[in-house]
């Protein structure tokens, strides 16, 4: 817990409940504040779809940038899975849009208001967990399910000496069993790194003022460089949230084509 | 790290109100509105490739029509030309024929004329013979007193002339 005058940076990724729910599974289910924050994306994503649900023959800038986005996921799949990846993109869709809106949400300075703490969804490994495991079982339905045995042809790439088989299949198999931690961790990681990253340089801020003197220079340079970080973690946001697509759809590839 | 010295107690209630946003996300929005929003990308993509089509049609029909206007009307010169060259050919001919009838209607009436004109001639000098033989016997007779018969002065007055 934060001490008076001191901000703890870790303090943001609490989870906290706002009412107690059931018991399901020996699990307590309460409403917390991580579910609120999803549920104000889930809300936002909505609105943000129906702008694009006019379905004008002439787009407003609003059906513009919903089809864009669509069109956007569209692109990744053709061009990572081909025509057979169609099937995917409403999971793909699904992911993209999520995480954006998770991660823009979490930047938005809704702190400043007070009573309000912002929530980044996406800097739980708890969900970024669940979504790359959903991912990840996806590739292995079905790759198992189209391919049956000849899915493990994965790990044995084209023109491997024979002598070579056993070790390149187990680093394969190691590479191919990691991937959903790397997926999840990626996000959490990049997501956790700039939350904490500005939190540390607004403590900066209001230690220098406290000293009070000629350290307004520190508090000042702190404030620019919370603001470029804001806009690098801005970039991230996007960036974070098309390579979890990306590979997402580069992994169902591997098991929708083998090869 | 809330996110690990939590992660057994709210794991649960995570993935809970994860799958249901999720849930809703992928059946609700993913599955139900993009569908239709690809929808109307594709037909305006394809309403935007007829258009272009049909505008090409319009084109395509546009020069030809131009095109046969085009041959229509050289074909509608030249035949008129043709036709003022016929007719120009058909008015020589028969200005000159008129021509050469004309020249021997004129040339008959000329001859007649001429043929009218010696008979008269001949028979104005006859008469003139006549007429000078009876006044040469006259003057005859006067002058000498000789009696010439006319036979006589009339063989006079042809050899006189």
């Amino acid at each position: 817990m934060a001490e008076p005058g001191k901000i703890d940076p870790m303090h943001q990724f609490e989870v906290q409940p706002i009412f107690d729910g059931f018991t399901l599974f020996g699990q307590q289910i309460s409403f917390t504040n991580s579910a609120l924050w999803m549920l104000i994306v889930l809300g936002l994503l909505y609105v943000f779809m129906m702008g694009g649900m006019k379905r004008e023959l002439v787009p407003g800038r609003w059906q513009i940038m919903v089809e864009g986005v669509v069109g956007f996921v569209d692109n990744i799949i053709a061009t990572s899975i081909g025509p057979n990846g169609k099937k995917y993109t409403p999971w793909v869709f699904t992911l993209f849009m999520f995480i954006l809106f998770s991660n823009l949400l979490g930047m938005m300075p809704f702190g400043i208001i007070p009573g309000i703490h912002p929530f980044t969804v996406t800097s739980q490994f708890t969900v970024t967990g669940l979504l790359a495991a959903i991912s990840f079982s996806i590739v292995l339905i079905v790759g198992f399910w189209k391919h049956k045995f000849h899915f493990f042809s994965l790990f044995i790439p084209h023109g491997t000496p024979v002598v070579m088989i056993p070790l390149i299949f187990m680093v394969e198999l190691l590479s191919f069993l990691v991937r959903p931690f790397s997926l999840a961790l990626r996000l959490f990681v990049a997501m956790i790194a700039g939350h904490i990253l500005i939190k540390v340089f607004a403590n900066f801020v209001i230690q220098a003022i406290d000293a009070g003197g000629a350290s307004w220079l520190v508090a000042l340079l702190s404030i620019v460089f919370i603001a470029f970080v804001s806009a690098l973690e801005l970039l991230v946001c996007a960036i974070q949230a098309y390579v979890f697509a990306l590979l997402t759809s580069l992994y169902i590839n591997d098991a929708e084509n083998l090869h | 790290m809330p996110q690990i010295s939590q992660l057994l107690e709210v794991y649960g209630g995570q993935f809970f109100w994860l799958l249901i946003v999720i849930g809703i996300i992928y059946f609700g929005i993913a599955r139900n509105m993009v569908p239709k929003i690809s929808k109307t990308v594709d037909d305006r993509q394809k309403r935007i490739t007829d258009d272009l089509a049909a505008a090409q049609g319009a084109q395509d029909r546009a020069e030809q029509i131009e095109t046969n206007y085009r041959t229509s009307i050289n074909d509608a010169r030249a035949d008129a030309v043709g036709n003022v060259n016929e007719a120009k050919a058909k008015a020589a001919l028969k200005n000159e024929a008129a021509i050469k009838r004309a020249d021997a209607a004129i040339a008959k009436k000329a001859d007649e004329a001429d043929a009218e004109l010696k008979a008269a001639k001949t028979a104005a000098l006859k008469e003139i013979e006549a007429v000078a033989a009876e006044a040469a016997q006259a003057i005859v007779a006067t002058v000498s007193g000789a009696k010439v018969s006319a036979a006589d002065a009339k063989k006079a007055v042809k050899a006189a002339f």
